[in-house]
């Protein structure tokens, strides 16, 4: 069910501003792909382009193609919210709802896309997918607890549990561990290579050791200049990436002599 | 090699001694814990004390020259042995407290008057009786007329302006800032701007207007409910949008990003979200208009009977019934004022704690 993305010639503008330019690049299903960059290079921006979650913000648009196994998401006849629900996300911040229990987070989308719905078939969704996201174990006594009622490193979980409940095809993080410990990090790093078996998965980093230590494919974000937009410098396996970039802009970063 | 720095090679006697000046210097000079009660309560005597001596008379003297001595006793000796910034901290203490109790005293004065005053005329008699044919001068009577035209009014008020107000919040936060044109949006936010500074009394006078004089309906219960309506809108969607615009936008971004709707996303995360703070400012509008009494006169004006109709007729109110049996000047009206103030009170009461305890069970779970 995972599929492949392809973008041709995107650029992404917040009304008149153009934040990201030119961006050509392809997600091979069943792969994680790590965008890495610095703030404010436009990595973020691509990311939520993908699932059309930038449309969020008022007076935000493309221009270019966004291609999911060939059809194009911001074709005329496209409903964004079915986009999303077939290209999921996990955010940066744990956000649980919180007037919902951790049982009721992971069935939103379920119940929130609307349609009546058997509670056994829910029942084994929320097991699904709380085993899915690693979990089950911790929370299973306690379903009908806050979400909020986590830790952090849980709560994330739970959102990427929430996330896969629906079953997309592609799952977009952005930044998913950068509020997280350590060891809540392994976590979700050891359930990304899982996850990867079934679904096709972008990462948002600025951790680079992560982006080294989980994606299969890798690519560089930079800004053209002080107030231009950014775009994609390189992109290449991420063994390629880290041993031996061909731009010296992505060697710079990755070797940290570039601010 | 002797190092009297080192607290191991110190004799017994010395070690208590170093002790004791460690203590001294982690506490300082500080006044004992009890200071403030002493210097309370010889503040108190002293003030009592120059009440007899002197001409400073009354109760209300002598507390405002005991809390004037609390006042120079307690900083004088606090800057002699605790120094000048325990003195201010002292100073400013006994300022912030003061100013509670002088913003706290009318509203307990105001409300113990009205329990002790009201609770004399309160009876079931009194609960379920009008005052038809009940004179002035007589004992009796009641307001379960005013008592109906409250909660009907106010009802339907409620049932109009609460839906309207939040549907308006609604459209403001989540719907026009992504509008094309924001020329809408401001000004209806304008609008309810002004009309949270129109009179209450100019507002009756609109609905006088536009809906007896120019639809050519009757003065009635329905209209004053109108009139309350508009009352209530501006606060109503003020409130709802102060609760709508801290709800975090990463929750509506969760919520999108299921794939959920946004009429949908509104409706199950970010309405619940809020729900608490919306219900407590409605309940704030509703408590307010409650108490309208000018609008009343001029869209329903007042009956002495019973009239379970609100689309007919002259119809009363507790603050109409309160406002007419205190204009009737008699003791026996005067003390039926009080039980209809004391009546208006405790059904605000009672709505606030209702709404609180639905908000508790439905709202943000902790």
């Amino acid at each position: 069910m995972a599929k492949r993305i392809d973008v041709t010639d995107l650029d992404i503008y917040y009304g008149s501003f153009k934040a990201v330019e030119g961006a050509t690049f392809s997600v091979e299903p069943r792969s994680i792909t790590a965008f890495i960059g610095p703030s404010g290079c436009g990595k973020s921006t691509v990311l939520r382009s993908l699932n059309r979650m930038h449309e969020v913000i008022p007076g935000a648009y493309v221009d270019g193609d966004v291609l999911l196994d060939g059809e194009d998401i911001y074709g005329a006849d496209i409903d964004p919210v079915n986009v999303r629900r077939t290209i999921g996300m996990v955010f940066q911040r744990p956000n649980p709802f919180p007037t919902m229990s951790i049982y009721d987070n992971v069935v939103a989308g379920l119940r929130l896309e609307g349609g009546k719905r058997r509670k056994a078939d829910l029942d084994d969704m929320v097991e699904k997918s709380l085993r899915g996201a690693n979990l089950w174990e911790e929370v299973k006594d306690r379903l009908d607890r806050p979400g909020s009622s986590l830790s952090g490193g849980q709560q994330q979980r739970l959102c990427i549990a929430r996330a896969i409940a629906v079953e997309p095809q592609v799952l977009l993080m952005d930044e998913p561990c950068s509020a997280l410990d350590p060891i809540s990090t392994l976590a979700i790093e050891d359930l990304m290579e899982e996850l990867k078996e079934r679904f096709t998965i972008v990462i948002v980093t600025h951790n680079m050791q992560q982006a080294a230590r989980v994606s299969d494919t890798t690519a560089f974000f930079n800004l053209s200049g002080v107030g231009k937009p950014g775009r994609l410098v390189e992109m290449a396996t991420t063994e390629a990436m880290f041993s031996n970039p061909t731009q010296q802009a992505t060697e710079d970063y990755i070797s940290g002599r570039f601010g | 090699m002797s190092d009297t720095t080192n607290p191991r090679n110190l004799s017994d006697d010395d070690r208590v001694e170093s002790d004791r000046l460690l203590h001294d210097a982690l506490t300082g000079g500080k006044l004992p814990r009890w200071a403030t009660a002493a210097v309370a309560a010889a503040a108190l005597v002293v003030a009592i004390v120059l009440n007899l001596l002197t001409s400073v008379d009354g109760v209300a003297g002598t507390l405002v020259v005991a809390v004037l001595l609390f006042v120079a006793f307690q900083t004088l000796w606090s800057f002699r042995v605790e120094g000048r910034r325990h003195a201010v901290d002292r100073l400013a203490t006994t300022a912030v407290y003061a100013t509670f109790v002088i913003a706290l005293a009318p509203l307990v004065a105001v409300l113990l008057t009205v329990i002790v005053q009201g609770f004399q005329v309160i009876s079931a008699e009194f609960l379920t009786t009008s005052m038809r044919g009940v004179s002035p001068r007589a004992e009796g009577g009641g307001l379960y007329h005013a008592l109906i035209g409250t909660l009907q009014q106010v009802g339907i008020a409620t049932l109009f302006g609460v839906p309207l107000g939040v549907l308006t919040a609604i459209y403001l936060v989540e719907y026009a800032p992504s509008a094309k044109n924001r020329r809408l949006a401001r000004a209806v936010s304008f609008f309810v701007d002004v009309m949270t500074g129109v009179p209450s009394v100019v507002v009756g006078l609109f609905i006088y207007t536009a809906f007896v004089l120019t639809l050519g309906m009757q003065r009635s219960g329905f209209a004053a409910s109108l009139a309350l309506t508009i009352l209530m809108l501006p606060v109503i969607v003020r409130s709802t949008e102060e609760m709508l615009r801290i709800v975090p936008n990463e929750l509506r971004e969760a919520s999108f990003a299921l794939g959920i709707p946004k009429w949908r996303t509104i409706l199950k995360v970010v309405l619940p979200t809020a729900l608490s703070g919306i219900i407590t400012g409605a309940m704030l509008a509703i408590a307010r208009v409650a108490g309208e009494t000018a609008p009343l006169l001029l869209t329903t004006f007042f009956t002495n009977s019973i009239n379970v109709n609100p689309f007919n007729g002259p119809q009363a109110a507790l603050p109409t019934f309160i406002w007419d049996q205190f204009n009737s000047g008699t003791d026996p009206s005067r003390s039926r004022a009080w039980g209809g103030a004391l009546v208006l009170i405790v059904i605000v009461m009672l709505l606030y704690a209702g709404a609180k305890l639905i908000a508790r069970y439905t709202g943000v779970k902790k």
